[in-house]
């Protein structure tokens, strides 16, 4: 069934499909899944704190994220981002902030929702008398989240963050509609220009998969040793 | 050294945990405070480094008020030890960072001070070549011997303790009662919440039986294993006195 397929299209495009798309898709996710823990940790830290209105904004805001679909977030930041830029800098036109800066905000913004779930469900399983001995010994607030219950909670936590990564890395394939060559973009692109989309469709789906499927066999081994040690 | 005036504390709006507590604790003394459980013994020694809020009386610590919101919370609880039931080591630090941690972040001491002072007290304790291990390779005394050192390290004025050997089994509580004895014996200040009647009789001057959030008795050791002038507290010794 083959015969009329011209795999020798992904041979010849694999420099562009991996030095340009998959460094792309990888930056994203890194640098998405980065941010995204740091803010998440923040909302989580502000829906834990016992101010009742900063835990009620960190909410809604978690709610808000969790209840839109990704690509409508993802358009909706392309054409706000140049304005709330704008409103921010105090400039008089719309910030030109690109494509990347703008797909970067969105899946920070966005799986911030995420890793904050995460990241609240491993700072609630820490025991309370962590906190309290780390108090007991005069840490501030602070410092008792940094050395005592964030390591802990990162450590508790890690496996699932991970996995909800390996999403994120599947996720970032959606930038495609703001034509970003991220590497299902490029694939598309070469599918196109050469005619050949079965093979190069195809061709992608082998490659998520078989990263992703590699990636949760690694998170499930981390897991495995992770649980030995505690 | 520590002064509890009149201290009142709710549960929400209908449960009283703490009814009108008062007594005080001097430099150098070293009471136990024993009862049933839920006599709100644990709390009462939790309201003192406020590590649990209270909403009526005053605890006055070296001077200083405990419930007044202008108090800097984390400079006084640096200058307070405390050692909980369950030990509450850091599991993710070796021992050795668990006892340099605050010294270094609160006290401001460079990491060989907080080093050579860590390695002094396990010395003392006697769990110096347990330096770089983690807490869960340590059996239960052995962690609740590290707390105390951890709690050392901060050159506390006086030492608070939570029930320290209820969580350990029967063959460790003698090695962290030893560790406490030598503290009393120095003329560390204590306050020690425990049902460990021999380590009263031992070296406690003093004595508070509470129950149902009340101080029913506040005795010298004497005139408490003497004769406990309540019928709660000659009900409560008789029980846990009668094995």
């Amino acid at each position: 069934m083959f015969v009329n397929f011209d795999f020798d299209v992904i041979r010849r495009s694999l420099g562009y499909l991996f030095l340009d798309g998959m460094t792309f898709t990888l930056t994203l996710t890194a640098l998405s899944a980065l941010g995204g823990i740091v803010f998440g940790t923040l909302i989580a830290l502000m829906r834990l704190s016992g101010f009742k209105l900063l835990g009620r904004i960190a909410g809604l805001y978690v709610d808000f994220m969790r209840s839109l679909p990704l690509v409508l977030v993802i358009f909706w930041f392309y054409f706000l981002v140049p304005y709330i830029g704008q409103w921010v800098t105090g400039a008089s036109r719309p910030v030109n902030v690109g494509a990347f800066t703008s797909a970067l905000v969105t899946f920070i913004m966005f799986e911030a929702a995420y890793f904050s779930e995460i990241m609240r469900a491993g700072i609630q399983s820490i025991s309370k008398g962590q906190p309290a001995a780390a108090n007991a010994l005069g840490l501030t607030y602070a410092q008792t989240m940094r050395y005592v219950v964030l390591p802990q909670a990162f450590r508790n936590m890690l496996p699932v963050l991970l996995t909800q990564t390996i999403v994120l890395f599947q996720d970032t394939s959606l930038v495609y509609v703001l034509s970003m060559p991220d590497f299902l973009g490029a694939a598309s692109k070469v599918a196109q220009r050469d005619g050949r989309l079965v093979e190069m469709y195809l061709f992608a789906a082998v490659v998520y998969f078989t990263i992703s499927c590699a990636a949760s066999f690694a998170v499930r081994r981390l897991q495995a040793r992770i649980s030995i040690v505690r | 050294m520590i002064e509890i005036s009149h201290v009142d504390k709710w549960y929400g709006p209908t449960f009283q945990a703490l009814k009108d507590c008062t007594t005080s604790v001097a430099k150098g003394e070293v009471v136990v405070v024993c009862g049933p459980s839920g006599s709100g013994k644990s709390t009462l020694i939790k309201c003192v480094n406020a590590l649990e809020p209270f909403q009526g009386g005053d605890i006055i610590l070296d001077g200083i008020k405990v419930n007044d919101p202008r108090t800097d919370l984390p400079k006084l609880r640096a200058r307070v030890g405390m050692v909980f039931q369950h030990f509450e080591l850091f599991p993710h630090l070796k021992i050795i960072e668990n006892l340099c941690l605050a010294q270094e972040k609160v006290l401001g001491r460079s990491h060989d001070e907080a080093v050579a002072k860590a390695e002094k007290l396990l010395d003392r304790v006697g769990l110096k070549e347990h330096a770089r291990k983690y807490p869960a390779e340590l059996s239960g005394g052995q962690q609740q011997r590290v707390a105390i050192a951890r709690a050392l390290a901060m050159d506390p004025i006086a030492m608070l303790f939570d029930e320290p050997t209820s969580a350990l089994d029967p063959e460790m509580i003698s090695e962290v009662l030893d560790v406490m004895v030598d503290l009393a014996r120095e003329g560390m200040t204590m306050m020690v919440v425990t049902h460990e009647m021999g380590f009263a009789r031992k070296v406690a001057h003093r004595v508070i039986f509470m129950d149902r959030g009340e101080i029913v008795e506040d005795a010298l050791k004497e005139d408490f294993f003497g004769s406990p002038r309540s019928d709660r507290a000659q009900k409560f010794l008789s029980k846990i006195l009668a094995h």
